[in-house]
């Protein structure tokens, strides 16, 4: 086996005479041409918290459902106490004491908290559920939680959907517990619950893997922190000496500029805007919501908005944030024009748009990017025809498409918004970097006076996430108004000039981005009052 | 008060071809598997129960006939739906297609399309006792089948199993659950008892086979899984009421009230009916998590 850099070394703390719990020998997985994982070494200790760090699309999922029996690794050993097992499916994994809390939780919604702990050991006789319900109790009182065993997942938070997902794993005696990004759907509060309950758990000699690419959280939980990159494992050290810009570094693959955003996304830099904006000027109001109330779904069983005021002036960012299904899909929706409110109004550039479609709010000058990035774009039609779709109006030449033009301006789009793709590539076949680029021109390029995006970075790399937040910023300079809504507060506190937070349906409260710090964004997210908050 | 009574016994017997099909059914589609294959299950079901107890002389042989067709259909359904992650809607349709004209196609080797023999049927318990005077397989199916899969699918593993692959095959991997095994699992008991259920056409019902002896009572049933909404005694419900309706309008044909009517409008009353109670209860129904979903890891 070849170590592929010297990084790769067991670090100087290895080798304490302990067999790790489970050991990753050469582990390769590629998808087509693609190297997920690539030769990956990777020792787990007993009682560590062991971080997986790297940028969006390093393998660290792959990685971890590798281990878990989810994906097939085409090459690599595995040892569990110095064993040598072989894992094809989750049933091997949790014989051999390893349990997973995967990124999209494996609940089943319907079911009661008691019949998902048992999914994984029942047989197919009788159900004894009151054993089972014992079990759920016992393994709850082992990491200090409460929660009631026949609560239906479906009604629980997502904190708590996250809890019942480890207690799956350990009514198993697991011993090695894996979590892949364990943070990112939750609200600060919970990130802390969470953070000692993995330390209670370390404390009873469970060793925890856990995946992330924000490094404050490495370095406030993890003993140790691997940091992969395009596949390959760069380096595994202990957390204590490593310095946080030095494993951004390692995790991007180049110097980062910055020292905000956890020295990750180079912003308050060379290339970052000026100063917020000034308050003194009176600006113009782009958008206004009045009392906008949305009817929820069925399953929602309540109004998905209720009663939503809020505004946005020119030259101004406000950032929506809230844990998802909160309802900001609802107001992308009604402000983009894909859903009509039941009550309430949307007023843009002070022209009454309520009820709107989608054609008429875009002609008022709303550019949208929406979450689905996939969902907006043709994938089987190329970059140029992509460009043009929504304006095809505009590329006529009496009743035929005037190709040329739309090469040309196709051409422009692709320079000018660095697009790494021909005009006749199919958009499919493009990087979400680049996707999510396409989009951005044919929106941007109209210079919309209302830019309303969800999710922009979502699944993106650091190069691309840059771009993009970069693009967003410099519509607020052009004095555009932007409407963010975003599930990442880090992202949210660098691009918002003021916040609101949505929690059930309402606005739970609004702060001046100089105010707004993650536990009070945090609180409001998760049903606080303003008046708890600011007190 | 006799026309009555006449009517519930008439229920109840019309009722026991639906309830197997729509119980069988039903236990696939909790896995998330819609079979559209099942109105040529319960046409070959019919007809194999027939072929087998006209060359043996015995029903219960025909029965075993017919199961074991059942259980093919369910292999071919898994096969396509599962193993190679055909459209639902196209493997369905298509295995329909296929018994009926393969039920046909035997048919007409064996008897060129003339008069078929009479069969030794199931003979009826009770006899002469009003209402309790049934085939046992209508017995079986209300006093046995219903119960059971209802305490199958509510407490047993194999139900809890059966729900987590239909509502998220996903969780249902992850711990440890092997959604194809589960599926199939699913498709043979659902492809069994829906061969049931048309088999009782033949063995106990009409003692023969005829052309389109289904009727139609296939596509019933997939409406009223949808009725009841996934649940074990709304369909028991939903079937008694079909047949009910059906039992209704045959007598009402032979009364002279509705004499003027015409035939097919009463034939046509139970399908009304059904279509009815769909569109009324139809709405914002819950389908299970997974419904037409095929699952692959990757
Ligand atoms: N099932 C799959 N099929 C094809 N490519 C995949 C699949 N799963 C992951 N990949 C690719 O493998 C790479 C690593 O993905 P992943 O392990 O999810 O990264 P991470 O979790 O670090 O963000 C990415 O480029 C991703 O697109
Ligand atoms: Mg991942």
């Amino acid at each position: 086996m070849t170590a592929p850099q010297p990084a790769a070394q067991p670090t100087a703390s290895y080798g304490t005479g302990h067999t790790p719990v489970v050991e990753l020998r050469g582990i390769r997985k590629a998808f087509g041409d693609l190297l997920a994982n690539d030769d990956i070494d990777l020792r787990l200790r007993r009682g560590e918290v062991h971080a997986l760090l790297g940028e969006n699309g390093a393998g660290k999922s792959t990685l971890m459902r590798g281990l878990y029996g989810l994906v097939r690794p085409d090459a690599g050993q595995v040892l569990v106490d110095g064993r040598p097992v072989s894992i094809t499916s989750p049933k091997d994994a949790i014989a051999a004491g390893i349990g997973m809390v995967t990124q999209h939780f494996a609940l089943v919604a319907p079911m009661t908290v008691t019949e998902n702990v048992m999914l994984s050991s029942v047989g197919l006789g009788p159900l004894d559920l009151a054993a089972a319900r014992r079990q759920v109790k016992d393994a709850a009182a082992r990491i200090g939680v409460a929660i009631d065993p026949d609560a239906r997942v479906e009604a629980l938070s997502i904190g708590e959907q996250q809890r019942v997902e480890i207690l799956k794993a350990l009514v198993h005696d697991c011993r090695v517990l894996l979590l892949d990004e364990p943070t990112a759907v939750l609200v600060p509060q919970d990130v802390d619950a969470l953070f000692t309950t993995l330390r209670r758990l370390t404390e009873q000699g469970l060793a925890v893997l856990f995946t992330s690419h924000k490094l404050h959280e490495v370095s406030a939980i993890c003993d140790r922190v691997t940091v992969l990159r395009r596949g390959r494992v760069v380096t595994t050290r202990d957390v204590d000496g490593a310095q946080a810009r030095e494993l951004a570094e390692l995790m991007v693959g180049r110097p980062v500029t910055g020292v905000a955003r956890d020295a990750v996304l180079g912003f308050e830099t060379d290339e970052a805007p000026a100063a917020r904006r000034d308050v003194d000027v009176p600006a113009k109001t782009v958008l206004r919501v009045r009392g906008l109330t949305v009817a929820g779904t069925a399953s929602q069983g309540r109004r998905a908005l209720f009663d939503v005021k809020l505004h946005v002036d020119a030259g101004e960012v406000l950032g929506v944030a809230g844990v998802s299904g909160n309802g900001q899909r609802e107001l992308v929706d009604v402000l983009t024009g894909m859903r009509e409110p039941v009550a309430g109004s949307v007023e843009v550039d002070g022209v009454d748009l309520t009820g709107a479609g989608p054609q008429r709010l875009m002609d008022a000058g709303v550019g949208r990017i929406p979450e689905d990035r996939h969902a907006s774009v043709v994938p089987d039609l190329s970059v140029e025809d992509n460009l043009v779709m929504e304006h095809l109006d505009e590329f006529r030449r009496g009743p035929f498409v005037d190709r040329r033009k739309v090469r040309a301006h196709a051409n422009r789009l692709i320079e000018e918004y660095a697009i790494k793709a021909g005009p006749t590539d199919t958009v499919g076949s493009l990087s979400g970097g680049n996707m999510q680029k396409v989009l951005l021109a044919r929106v941007l390029d109209r210079e919309p006076r209302l830019v309303i995006v969800a999710q922009p970075t979502r699944g993106l790399d650091v190069g691309a996430t840059e771009y993009v937040q970069r693009q967003l910023l410099r519509q607020r300079e052009r004095g555009a108004g932007v409407l963010l809504v975003s599930e990442d507060l880090d992202e949210l506190l660098a691009l918002s000039d003021r916040l609101v937070v949505l929690s059930e349906g309402r606005v739970a409260g609004e702060l001046p981005v100089q105010e707004a710090t993650p536990e009070r964004l945090g609180l409001l997210m998760a049903g606080g009052t303003i008046e708890e908050v600011t007190a | 008060m006799t026309t009555l009574i006449a009517l519930v016994g008439a229920a109840l017997v019309s009722a026991t071809p639906l309830l197997y099909a729509t119980l069988g059914e039903l236990v696939t589609e909790r896995t998330g598997i819609l079979n559209l294959g099942i109105e040529g299950t319960m046409y070959a079901g019919a007809f194999a129960g027939f072929l087998v107890a006209a060359s043996t002389g015995s029903p219960w042989l025909g029965l075993l006939g017919a199961v074991v067709v059942g259980l093919l259909s369910g292999l071919l359904m898994g096969l396509l739906t599962v193993t190679f992650g055909v459209n639902q809607h196209v493997a369905g349709i298509g295995t329909t297609l296929l018994l009926i004209g393969l039920s046909e196609f035997v048919n007409r080797l064996k008897y060129g399309g003339g008069a078929v023999p009479q069969i030794a049927k199931f003979g009826l318990l009770f006899r002469d006792v009003p209402v309790a005077e049934q085939y046992l397989l209508t017995y079986i199916g209300f006093l046995v089948l219903a119960p059971v899969m209802w305490w199958v699918l509510r407490g047993s593993g194999f139900g809890l199993r059966v729900r987590a692959v239909g509502e998220n095959p996903e969780a249902a991997d992850a711990a440890g659950i092997s959604v194809t095994r589960t599926r199939y699992a699913a498709l043979l008991v659902g492809g069994a008892l829906t061969a049931i259920g048309g088999a009782v056409l033949t063995l106990a019902i009409l003692g023969s086979f005829t052309l389109n002896i289904t009727a139609g009572r296939g596509w019933v049933s997939i409406a009223l899984v949808i009725f009841a909404r996934w649940r074990v005694w709304p369909a028991v419900f939903g079937a008694l009421l079909f047949a009910g309706v059906d039992a209704l309008q045959l007598q009402l044909a032979i009364s002279s009230t509705f004499e003027s009517v015409p035939r097919e409008l009463l034939i046509a009353l139970p399908y009304l009916v059904v279509v009815a109670t769909l569109a009324i209860s139809g709405r914002g129904v819950r389908y299970p998590g997974a419904y037409l979903r095929p699952y692959r890891r990757a």
